[in-house]
């Protein structure tokens, strides 16, 4: 316990988990909808979304600001995670959709008489559950087997990682891969039966993000200080000594990224009954650009950075997107300009600076 | 996911080797012959031959493009040989392993240009070349023995770095680097060092201080030095190979080399 943080650290993830599971919780289900003090569906949902991209960033900090590979795909770990999780919110609308039938809407409008294959057992909480695991850490571990043991580094590796998320992101476009095409899944009702727009509802799965955010910041926090941490900075310092030490780099690396992978994945299922809809565009190279961002503008190789990056980035956006829709683009591409120039170390290069 | 990198691990006859205590029943620990490596067209190594007996230390020398970093990449797996055999005590043949392996199987390397870890600190850096189970799974649950902890602590005072455990490898001075460097090989507790100009850079106080260090060494270890600094060869060496063009020019004690007819036109003739 006191190897992962010092006194100061554990007061402050118990103030942020207080304030995530109570206060929260409590200000939006008990207080009125006048009250100064009621937390609107809207702030709910937007919180328990950055607190998503926030798991995500720590995922892609392990691989990027730790072993020094930076991945441009990450956001596809992120949206399989999320389609597996869909596929189970499709099952569960039951015969409720626009069509009345056992089918989701879009397979009835493409005039499908039976599932595809694809969607065996999605009906089952479990199933799509592991789903969300073994996909992403699937992909990961046979796409980072071969990428790696050719010895693909650098911008390589971050182009190919590049390639891999345009790729599937033009296949789940298609109406016959059968998840929906350009549309994706969204209409949602229900999650293991209860009502998925209650406020009840959103409050349970905006604390079961909370918990595995908390979750993943401390498995984080224990890797990278445990001697498989140093070898994985070791391996971004200096990857030919460490080969010459007797670690075989390639596995070193393959764990952590498809560790990642399944963070990022298990982020998706967390974000997309949240969000209320999962398509295509979220596998778009310019949202895995996006991550990277977030980790650089918090800080690389601090895990408080990443987390704190994900959320300013994020809260800014959905600022801005309100204010002045048409210039978030810049402001963003300014932003990493900028974070590049002056702040290499991050936000928390800056904190650490000051104090 | 650790379980599958692990279980690919084994596969792959890792860990395997080092168990097994290396064969050296001849008195001979590096042995190549006929070594020849070429480059579009032209041969780095020329059916190059060299034996190193257990606990010798020995010196090459050779001018510029002599072939001595490539024969270093050939006995550590990062360059292949074209032909010839590389063995290392009598079992194992160097040119079925990796690098990672070869390491593992005692073999320690340090590279002209000092790389170290320049983010951990010295403590940590030779934490991490010790001798130990470095899959992975074993690595993510591994913690120190004070013995082990002693071990670092004893390897620091031998290398003088032992008022600088956490200071972060970065800010040494280069002739620290280069010594921590020769620490982390030591860690590895390699049979054979090979060790690529480990006195570029270095003061002359720096200088004679490796040198004590290394003759402190030989005996228990294997040393292969490359080196062009002369004098400081001149103060270890007991026996010298000469390399030109990718072959061994001559072999004997220093004062057998000076005076070899053919060493003095390629050193003198050019």
């Amino acid at each position: 316990m006191s190897r992962l943080y010092g006194p100061k650290g554990w007061t402050l993830i118990g103030v942020l988990s207080f304030i995530v599971f109570v206060v929260f919780p409590v200000l939006s289900l008990k207080t009125s909808p006048d009250s100064s003090f009621h937390l609107s569906q809207y702030w709910v949902t937007l919180i328990g979304k950055v607190m998503c991209y926030a798991i995500v960033a720590i995922a892609m900090d392990l691989v990027w600001g730790y072993t020094g590979i930076l991945s441009l795909g990450h956001g596809l770990f992120f949206a399989l995670g999320g389609y597996a999780m869909g596929m189970y919110l499709m099952r569960q609308i039951g015969r409720e959709g626009q069509y009345q039938s056992d089918l989701p809407d879009f397979m009835v409008f493409l005039d499908w008489k039976e599932l595809p294959l694809a969607w065996w057992n999605s009906d089952q909480f479990w199933w799509c559950a592991l789903l969300v695991v073994l996909v992403p850490g699937l992909l990961a571990l046979v796409f980072g087997f071969f990428a790696f043991r050719s010895r693909v580094k650098g911008v390589y590796f971050s182009i190919i990682t590049q390639a891999l998320t345009f790729a599937a992101m033009l296949l789940f476009f298609r109406n016959a891969t059968g998840f929906g095409g350009n549309n994706g899944f969204t209409d949602f009702k229900r999650i293991l039966g209860l009502p998925i727009t209650t406020s009840e509802t959103r409050i349970m799965l905006f604390v079961q993000t909370g918990i595995f955010l908390i979750g993943t910041l401390l498995l984080a926090r224990w890797i990278v200080t445990s001697k498989f941490g140093r070898v994985l900075t070791a391996i971004r310092d200096a990857e030919t000594r460490v080969a010459f030490c007797g670690y075989n780099t390639v596995h070193y690396k393959l764990a952590i990224f498809t560790l990642s992978a399944v963070i990022c994945g298990i982020a998706g299922a967390l974000y997309v009954p949240q969000v209320g809809i999962i398509n295509p565009s979220e596998m778009s190279p310019a949202n895995s650009i996006e991550i990277a961002i977030w980790v650089a503008v918090g800080g690389r190789g601090t895990l408080t950075g990443a987390i704190l990056g994900a959320g300013l980035v994020n809260f800014g956006k959905s600022y801005f997107t309100q204010a002045f829709p048409e210039y978030w683009l810049y402001a963003l591409g300014l932003i990493f300009i900028l974070v590049t120039l002056f702040l290499p170390q991050g936000v928390m290069g800056l904190l650490k600076k000051k104090t | 996911m650790t379980d599958n990198a692990n279980a690919s691990n084994e596969s792959g006859g890792f860990g395997h080797i080092a168990t097994e205590e290396l064969d050296t029943t001849h008195g001979v620990v590096l042995y190549l012959e006929d070594i020849s490596v070429s480059f579009d067209g032209f041969k780095a190594l020329n059916r190059l031959s060299l034996s190193i007996d257990v606990g010798e230390l020995r010196c090459v020398i050779g001018p510029n493009g002599a072939g001595k970093t490539t024969m270093m990449d050939v006995i550590t797996g990062k360059t292949r040989a074209d032909e010839g055999t590389a063995f290392f005590g009598q079992s194992i043949d160097l040119a079925r392993f990796s690098e990672a392996e070869i390491a593992h199987a005692g073999i320690g390397r340090k590279f002209q240009k000092p790389t170290i870890f320049e983010h951990h600190s010295v403590f940590e850096n030779l934490e991490l070349a010790m001798k130990a189970d470095k899959r992975v799974r074993k690595t993510l649950f591994s913690a120190l023995s004070s013995s082990q902890r002693d071990r670092i602590a004893e390897t620091m005072k031998q290398i003088r770095l032992n008022d600088s455990a956490d200071r972060v490898a970065g800010l040494l001075s280069h002739g620290q680097k280069q010594w921590l460097e020769i620490g982390m090989l030591l860690m590895q507790e390699p049979k054979l060092l090979l060790l690529d100009e480990p006195v570029a850079g270095m003061s002359d106080e720096e200088t004679e201080r490796t040198g004590e260090l290394f003759l402190s060494l030989a005996g228990k270890h294997s040393l292969v030095v490359v080196e062009h600094d002369m004098a400081f060869v001149e103060k270890i060496a007991r026996k010298i190979t000469v390399l030109h063009e990718g072959s061994v020019l001559a072999e004997g004690s220093m004062s057998q080399v000076q005076n070899d007819p053919k060493v003095i036109e390629v050193y003198l003739g050019r």
